[in-house]
């Protein structure tokens, strides 16, 4: 018997779902090239390439770049490149941090005991158990209030008044980070071997040298799926980014929500499509990194 | 006193989780208690929190009013309690659809060539990250009244000569239902395949030796088994349901309001934050009695850190 047999009902069932899966995201791409410029209805895809744009009402005749007239009008728009910029600026930044005291957290939490340790590993699950918007509004007030008092109390005035900006999205995106890094970590050292390093230790290397050596390069395909976990989430969070962020600190998530508020052109779609095909390759190596970790765990 | 570091395994552990469990603490824990306490607040004229200890907001909110037709002092006003209770339903609702449509799926996967399972999750993963903002916007150009799905209805009506109107999808509780069903879908699928995927296949022979039909090795081998992953996707899924405010905004426009609508409001136009953390405590504490009393009942699936 084919241990692999689906019965023709379960098949029909995976292929609908996949269809409600991918239909908005291709009807979403297929706008990008719509030639009319309120885009409400498709009005076919732009002909023809021109030396200027050619509008004819609402409709786009000729561009230069034709088809891909939207992308070229995204590649000029400055808020765009400015929110772009601020994302990839927010989601390093906190990836590093939150992949470096998250994998020391996980360690700490996986190897040692201490007095502080069960506090320390039921704060992990607060991100999970608690609503976004919760933590957004809770982070919102600390950082109004905190900001208030100082701004009273040192009489900042000008630019040296403290306020809701890149600083403050970036705090909290790695609050909210870490404890996913640490969680992924914490399952890979579950499935470690010890014996390596007990044979490195017999060998003569000491406790940094072992670590260096041995427990770091195994755990290394772990720390790395965490950090690319943690990176998406920054990349895509939206909640906590609206609470936090304030003037010059527009991300593209809370940029993209401004649009919707108000008008809407094909350029949202080509922005939304170089969002996809960008997150597509992220998640791309991130398969490939699990795929050669579970290689060599096997 | 390095020496005395090395030595002591304590020290070490705590130093190691330090920088991470004050990070939690100053940006997860005390927003938590300020949120409580600024909740019992009042808010002067200019929208700022002026401390005390009054229960008003909590009133409010249960649907004490002061603001009664015909010259009452006081009455009920059910407005917040119904958006409460929408809140609760609607998170229910999408639970119950997302998994219906994530069962059959992940089962799929799960079911499939080991060679072809990581190709089938990664289709289920694309979408997953595409951004939550930018899937919002699909739907909203596909219920639109000029969107696809009208045009779809359109031609098969067309070709089958029945008269038909575009339907009015946008801006109705139905759309705001299909938004967060296909938003939090990933989130079911994922940890359901996870514990699919560790059935025994022979545990499906014994039942089909012993005599079990398809249908009854659903029932009584399947099912069970993978209650985990229900379990652990539940909780992915209900929860920040509970607190979205994108979907109804977006989708549901002023007819959709949800406690998470409530709370952002609050906080923007209304410039209440002391109703607004009262709002937002409230619903802190109803996810915690639901996501308690299903995981007593069912037991909280460690699926959900695979996931």
């Amino acid at each position: 018997m084919n241990p692999y047999r689906r019965s023709p009902f379960v098949i029909a069932a995976a292929i609908l779902v996949y269809f409600f899966l991918y239909a908005p995201i291709v009807g979403l791409i297929l706008y990008s090239f719509n030639a009319s410029r309120t885009n409400v209805t498709f009005e076919g895809f732009i002909p023809a390439f021109s030396e200027n744009v050619v509008m004819d009402g609402s409709l786009v005749k000729s561009s230069p770049c034709g088809l891909f007239h939207w992308y070229c009008d995204l590649a000029k728009n400055d808020d765009v490149a400015e929110a772009a910029g601020n994302t990839l600026t927010i989601a390093i930044t906190a990836t590093i941090i939150s992949t470096v005291i998250g994998t020391m957290a996980a360690l700490a939490l996986q190897r040692y005991n201490f007095k502080i340790k069960p506090f320390s590993q039921l704060s992990l699950y607060i991100p999970i158990v608690i609503p976004e918007i919760v933590m957004g509004i809770g982070i919102l007030t600390l950082f109004s209030q905190f900001f208030g008092c100082a701004n009273e109390t040192f009489n900042l005035a000008g630019d040296a008044r403290l306020s809701l900006g890149i600083a403050t999205v970036t705090m909290s995106h790695i609050a909210f980070m870490v404890p996913f890094v640490t969680l992924v970590v914490q399952a890979r050292l579950q499935g470690f071997d010890k014996s390596y390093e007990e044979a490195a230790m017999d060998l003569g290397a000491n406790e940094w040298t072992t670590f260096r050596r041995v427990t770091f390069p195994m755990i290394l395909p772990g720390i790395m799926s965490g950090a690319l976990l943690a990176f998406t989430l920054s990349l895509d969070d939206f909640v906590i980014t609206f609470f936090t962020n304030g003037p010059g600190s527009t991300t593209l998530p809370i940029y993209v929500y401004g649009l919707l508020r108000r008008i809407i052109t094909p350029q949202v779609n080509a922005l939304s499509t170089v969002w996809i095909l960008v997150v597509f390759l992220a998640v791309l190596m991130l398969q490939i990194l699990q795929n050669r970790e579970s290689k060599s765990h096997s | 006193m390095l020496q005395r570091l090395r030595e002591n395994k304590s020290a070490q552990g705590t130093l190691l989780a330090l920088p991470t469990t004050v990070w939690l603490f100053v940006l997860l824990i005390i927003p938590l208690i300020l949120t409580l306490v600024v909740s019992f607040g009042r808010r002067n004229p200019d929208g700022n929190v002026i401390y005390d200890f009054t229960l008003d907001n909590y009133i409010r909110l249960f649907g004490y009013s002061t603001d009664c037709p015909d010259g009452q002092a006081s009455c009920f006003d059910p407005i917040y309690v119904n958006i409460l209770g929408r809140s609760l339903s609607l998170a229910f609702n999408t639970t119950m659809f997302v998994i219906a449509l994530a069962y059959p799926l992940a089962y799929f996967i799960a079911r499939s060539h080991p060679r072809r399972r990581n190709m089938y999750l990664f289709m289920v993963l694309i979408p997953l990250w595409t951004n939550f903002v930018i899937r919002v916007y699909a739907w909203m150009m596909l219920l639109r009244k000029e969107g696809a799905i009208n045009i779809i209805i359109g031609w098969v009506m067309n070709a089958l000569n029945i008269p038909f109107a575009p339907l009015e999808m946008l801006y109705t509780p139905g759309a705001v239902l299909v938004g967060m069903v296909y938003e939090f879908l990933p989130f079911m699928i994922l940890p359901i395949y996870t514990s699919l995927e560790k059935i025994d296949n022979s545990l499906y022979e014994a039942a089909a030796d012993l005599g079990a039909n398809p249908f009854k090795t659903l029932l009584r081998v399947t099912l069970p088994l993978s209650m985990p992953g229900v379990v652990a996707g539940t909780i992915l899924v209900f929860i920040p349901v509970m607190g979205t405010f994108i979907v109804s905004d977006i989708l549901g426009g002023r007819q959709v309001i949800l406690v998470g609508n409530l709370i952002q409001r609050q906080f923007l136009d209304a410039r209440d934050p002391t109703f607004g953390s009262a709002a937002s405590l409230i619903l802190m504490v109803m996810t915690l009695i639901v996501t308690y009393f299903y995981t007593r009942k069912f037991g909280f699936g460690e699926e959900i850190v695979v996931a």
